[in-house]
Formats: C-alpha cells, structure tokens, sequence
C-alpha cells in the first residue's frame, strides 16, 4: 500500500517549523515586554512608589477619568513617629517581606490577590477600616501582630491567625511592608474597596 | 514495647524492605530505565496519598476552625498538600520519561547510575524538607529562614538548599535525556522533549533568588509557576500522551508527531504570552489586560486539539488497546486537561470577570480540576502501565480478575475531584458577588462571604467529595499493588509497525 502524502499545510515539517517560530517569537515579545515592565515597577517608577512612601499618608480613591481605584499619596505621616530616609525605609520594608515570607503568610493570605484564600487579602490591609481610625492604627497592627489570639479579628468566623512568634521589631518592619504595598498601583484591583478615611468622600 | 523490641522490629523491618527491594531490581520484565522509574511512580504514589491527606486537614479546618490551631496550621496543611501535588507530578514526569526513554532512542540509559543516584539524592531531599515544614515549620524573618526552613512562595516554598539539589538533579535527568537520544536515535518527540526540558530548568531559575520588591517578586514567581504549568508541563506530557497513543493504540509516529508539533506551536503561541493573564493587579502596566486578556482567551485551543486528536485516534483504532486502565486515564487526561485547564481557566481569565474573582476560591476550583485532569491522569495511565510490564506484560483487558477495583479507583477519583471542582465553583461565585462586588473586599467583607451559608455549604460539599477522592485515592494505591498478579494471560498485541518512524 502507498502511503498517501499530506497536503503541504498538514504536513510533520510545516508543523515543525510553525511551532519553532511560533515559540521563538512570542518570548522574544514576552522578553522585550520583561525589560519595560521591570522599568515600570521598580521601586520609585511610575507604577511602584519608593520605599520612603512610608512616610507618606498612603490612601486608595475612585479615579473617575479611569474609572477604577488607583492608591494616592497625601501629605507626610511618618511611620510610628519616624521619617525614615529611603535606605532605612527599604531596609525596614525588606525586614517585612522577609519576615511575611518566613512566616509562610502567603499560605493562609493572598498577597497582590496571590496565595491561599483562608484569611483576608493583605493587599490593602494598611488601608482596612477594620483597624477604625488612622491614629490608632499602626499600634493595633503591631498588638495584633504579636498576639493574634488575644487581639483576634475573627468577625464570627472563629477563624483565627496562630502565634507566629513574631518580634517587635518584626511586626513594625510588617507594618512598613503592608503600607507600602498599599501605595502600589495595582490597576483598580480591589475594586469598590473603601479605604480607612475615606468613608464619607 | 521496649527499647530493645523496638530496635528489633525496626531492624526486621529494614531487612524486609531491602529484601523486596533486592527482588524488584532482580525483576526480569523491567530494563533498567523502567526499574527507576518505577522508583519515581513508587514515591510519586506515597506523595499522592500525602496530598489527598493534607488536603483533608486544610478543607477541615475550614468548617471546623479550631482543629489542629497551633499544631498544624492551615498555612502548614496547605502547604504540604500543594507541594506535595507539585513534586508527586514531578516526579510522576521523570519517572514516565525514563520509563520510555530506552524504547524511543533504541539505547540502553546513558547515565543510568547517575539517575539513581539522583533518585535517591532528591527522595531523601524531599523527606528532610517535608519534616521540616512539619516540624519547624516558620522561622524568623531572616535570610537563614529562606534558606533553611521555607521560602513562604506559594508552589515554591522549599528552602533554597532544596532548590539548589533540584537543579542538580534536574540537569543529571537532562543530561540522561539528551546523552541517550544522542547516543541511540532522535525522534520529533525526543527532539521537542529535550528542549522543552532546558525551558522548563531554566525557568527554575527564575524562582530561585530574594527580592524586596513584591511586584518584582511575583513578576518572576509567575515565570516559574505559569510558564511551568500552562507551557513547559503541557509540552511534556504531550511528549508522553504522544508516546502513550503509540504504544497502546498503535497510533503511526507521523500522525502523533504531527499532532505534537501543532500542539507546541498551539501551546506556546498562547501560553507563553498567556502569561499576561497573571500581570493585571500586580502592579504591572496596563498593556497586560490587552496582551494576557487575548492570548489567554486562546489557551484552550489546544486543549481542544487534544481531545480531537485522542477521539480520532481511538476512534480510528477502535478503541483496541493493550492496557484498559491507562487508556481509561489517558481518556480522563484528554478530557480533564480540556475542562480543567481549558474551559475553567476560559471562564475567569479576561481582566473584566478576573477583577472579582482574582484570589477567591475561583482559582481554588480551577486548580483542582487542571491539575487533576492535566497531570494526574497522564501520571495514572502510566502507573498501569508500568505495573503491567512489571508483572510480565500481562493481559489488562476486559475480565481482568478484581477489575472492580481500578474501575471504581477511576470513578470515584474523577468523581470526587469534580465534585470538589462544582463546591469551590459555588463559594467562588459566592465570594466574587459578596466580598468583592457588594462589600468591595474589605476584611469585614471577606468575612461576610466567609461566614455566607451558600459558603459554609460549598466547603462541607467540597470536604465530601474531598472524601470521595481520598477513598479512591486509597483504592489506586492498593490496586497498583495487586492488579495483573496471578494473572498468565500475555498482553493483547497491537499493530507493532505502527509504532516504527
């Protein structure tokens, strides 16, 4: 029996080919993409504000021209008293995202929307009008931090955040962390979040 | 018991296993290449059954809150259970690659001793990270933290020592790989699995360094965890299913390669840039929503070029075949794959819908049946045919003595991982419309949802059918173990020109 030839476009080559371009092209586009995002969202571009926003009053409003939430950046507010210079603020930051990683948060949180989905999205968390006014709020962070068993925020779910033995230190340095993710632009997600402060505006 | 009966019991114990050890490497059935990779499908198994368990310890905790609080954290359970999935898959892949890699390059393994070596390197890898996670579990926020006890990066927690001793291992399965297709003969599956696995280790590395910066963080994360799962893994078990239908169908080597390479250019078309899908709400430009909405939206196209493929050829070939399970899996592979990855992934992957349902139990549900009906069935089809060959190429068709038990194994597995798919689906929803749409996703919000009763009940549903899968789980598990023994009847033979170039 002779076998039958396939038409060019259903031929073993065409296909090989097609696939080895195919792939060659789009990472070299999803390559060229990598380098403009990473311009934008380092610390202190367009898109990611400076590790010093710390300082800042950071809130989150409805953008009507863009017609979704984008994160502002108000007037000074210095963290737990102290303005901190961009160095100190990012050594202080980096201590928080080292501490959230080697506390394994991202397995009971999301972060940026990422991770496990037993407890709240940390993404605003700075910005949440569970901590009830803006004076108080870092230091119920940080108690709540240190004894989430004692200071639990359950809402009648009884779901509650376990010791982690985290220090002083360590909880200031979170703190630091979830202000400055707040202030990332994160494209209006989450949506229709109202930020502490922001209630009656 | 005492110290000393203890000792003697362990010790007794210890003599038994290597005694069957002994007699499975002395097994005349098996080639090399086959004996390590049962190795892989033997570990892979025993991980299973720890995912199945962990992932009832993590579904308990959300109806019962106060269950194992303080010993065994949600955030320990969870982890456990989602690496266990990641490395049990992984190691289900190395093993279906060894297991076909003499029979496709006409060669004996290359570095065969270096393999195993690697084996038990990366096994006993595997144990020291998994105790740690159970029993040191956290550490301070320090770098030794990272390095030591866990990354706290979801998928890729394992400490960085780990990550180190997987790319070494990585490169020996490379290395086995390409020196014995160079050695013997290369095929356009051996072509497109030897690149596809110097894409899938490199992008390792990109999992694989610190960074303060989150956005930058999960930016690089997402290389790893997409470009592994919705790229580089589909390629290669599309190597396998293409090897698979050979073999069991007798599939000609023109039409499966064929369908291979439209498979990658399909794959890789929307997969790679795909990956913009992940890019909308990390801090990332705007130009993502365009580029990850659109060829995101084209990622299940070759889902569905699969199930064509898989129904033509069992449809051409009268679904004649040598091994019933695997071909029974390599059906709910095609199928799952397609639902899982494909129609799932479809409904919430355009930034308009994504918005709300982005990090709720939408990806949760997702989750569960891609990674089911992607990798875990493949890895399945292969476990039947590896216990085949092992018990002599025995006949795996219809009359099979105890055949009830791969049958309801298969049922009750794709049943119950449905089933959890449907409840995660309904909290989903439930928490898309109430935390994010109505209460804007605040923490008083998310417990609104949380506490909702269409949310309660979704995840008592989800932990019956957690329950359903875990039976089944158990009863693949013993079925492995049992089926084709005793059995004198040779396999049914299939049109073995089919399976030349």
């Amino acid at each position: 029996m002779t076998e039958q030839i396939p038409p060019r476009w259903a031929s073993e080559t065409f296909w090989k080919k097609t696939a080895i371009w195919v792939t060659g092209g789009s990472f070299v586009l999803l390559v060229i993409l990598s380098f403009d995002s990473m311009k934008q969202i380092s610390a202190g571009g367009p898109r990611v504000p400076a590790y010093s926003v710390i300082n800042k009053d950071v809130s989150y409003r409805f953008d009507k021209a863009k017609q979704r939430y984008q994160p502002t950046i108000g007037d000074d507010a210095p963290l737990f008293g102290k303005t901190l210079s961009e160095e100190e603020a990012e050594k202080l930051v980096d201590h928080g995202k080292k501490t959230v990683q080697a506390k394994n948060c991202m397995n009971c949180h999301t972060l940026l929307g990422n991770g496990a989905y037993y407890a709240p999205d940390l993404t605003k968390a700075w910005l949440d009008q569970g901590w009830g006014a803006k004076e108080s709020r870092e230091q119920m962070m940080v108690n709540f931090l240190l004894d989430p068993e004692k200071n639990a925020r359950t809402y009648g779910s009884n779901r509650k955040m376990p010791n982690l033995d985290i220090t002083p230190p360590e909880a200031e340095a979170i703190v630091a962390f979830l202000k400055w993710m707040s202030s990332i632009d994160t494209n209006g997600f989450p949506h229709n979040f109202i930020a502490l402060g922001e209630e009656d505006k | 018991m005492t110290l000393q009966a203890y000792q003697e019991k362990t010790a007794a114990c210890w003599a038994g296993c290597k005694q069957t050890h002994a007699e499975f490497m002395a097994n005349p059935n098996l080639s090399g290449g086959q004996k390590l990779a049962v190795h892989y499908f033997t570990v892979a198994m025993v991980l299973f059954m720890a995912q199945l368990l962990f992932g009832l310890l993590a579904g308990l905790q959300f109806i019962f809150p106060s269950f194992l609080y303080e010993i065994l954290d949600f955030n320990v359970n969870r982890m456990v259970h989602i690496n266990a999935m990641v490395v049990w898959l992984l190691y289900g892949f190395l093993g279906s690659v060894y297991w076909f890699l003499e029979d496709e390059s006409g060669v004996e393994i290359v570095g065969l001793k270096w393999g195993q070596l690697a084996f038990w390197v990366l096994t006993g890898a595997v144990t020291i990270v998994v105790l740690v996670y159970l029993l040191i579990q956290i550490g301070s926020g320090t770098d030794t933290s990272l390095w030591l006890i866990n990354e706290g990066r979801e998928y890729i927690e394992a400490p960085r020592w780990a990550d180190i001793g997987i790319v070494v291992v990585m490169l020996t399965f490379f290395y086995n790989v390409a020196a014995t297709f160079s050695k013997g003969k290369w095929s356009g599956i051996a072509g497109v699995l030897t690149l596809d696995l110097v894409a899938l280790a490199g992008l390792y590395l990109a999992g694989m360094f610190y960074v303060t910066n989150i956005s930058v963080d999960q930016y690089w994360w997402w290389w790893v965890i997409h470009l592994w799962v919705e790229a580089t893994w589909e390629v290669l078990v599309g190597c396998i299913m293409a090897w698979s239908l050979m073999k069991l169908l007798g599939v000609r080597r023109k039409v499966v390669q064929t369908w291979l390479y439209i498979e990658v250019a399909l794959m890789f078309g929307s997969g790679i840039l795909g990956l913009g899908h992940h890019y909308f709400w990390i801090g990332t430009p705007e130009y993502w929503f365009t580029i990850g909405g659109f060829f995101s939206a084209l990622e299940p196209i070759p889902l569905v070029a699969m199930v064509v493929h898989s129904i033509y050829d069992a449809g051409a070939h009268k679904f004649k075949n040598s091994n019933h399970p695997a071909l029974a899996w390599i059906i709910a592979h095609a199928f799952g794959n397609f639902l899982g990855a494909g129609v799932w992934g479809f409904m919430h992957t355009l930034p308009q819908i994504n918005l709300y349902t982005h990090g709720t139990q939408w990806s949760a549900s997702h989750g569960h049946l891609a990674f089911f009906g992607a990798y875990a069935t493949i890895n399945i089809a292969f476990f039947y045919l590896a216990a085949q060959q092992a018990r002599g190429n025995v006949w795996m068709g219809g009359g099979l003595a105890n055949g009830w038990r791969w049958k309801t194994a298969a049922v009750l597995l794709n049943l119950g991982v449905m089933g959890m798919t449907v409840a995660l689906l309904i909290a989903g929803y439930e928490q898309s419309f109430i935390e994010r749409a109505v209460e804007g996703s605040t923490w008083a919000g998310y417990f609104a949802a949380q506490n909702h009763p269409w949310f309660m009940q979704a995840m008592i549903w989800r932990m019956v059918f957690g329950l359903m899968t875990a039976v089944g789980g158990g009863l693949l598990f013993w079925d492995l173990l049992e089926i084709g023994k005793g059995e004198q009847r040779p396999a049914a033979v299939i049109d073995s020109e089919a399976v030349n170039p």
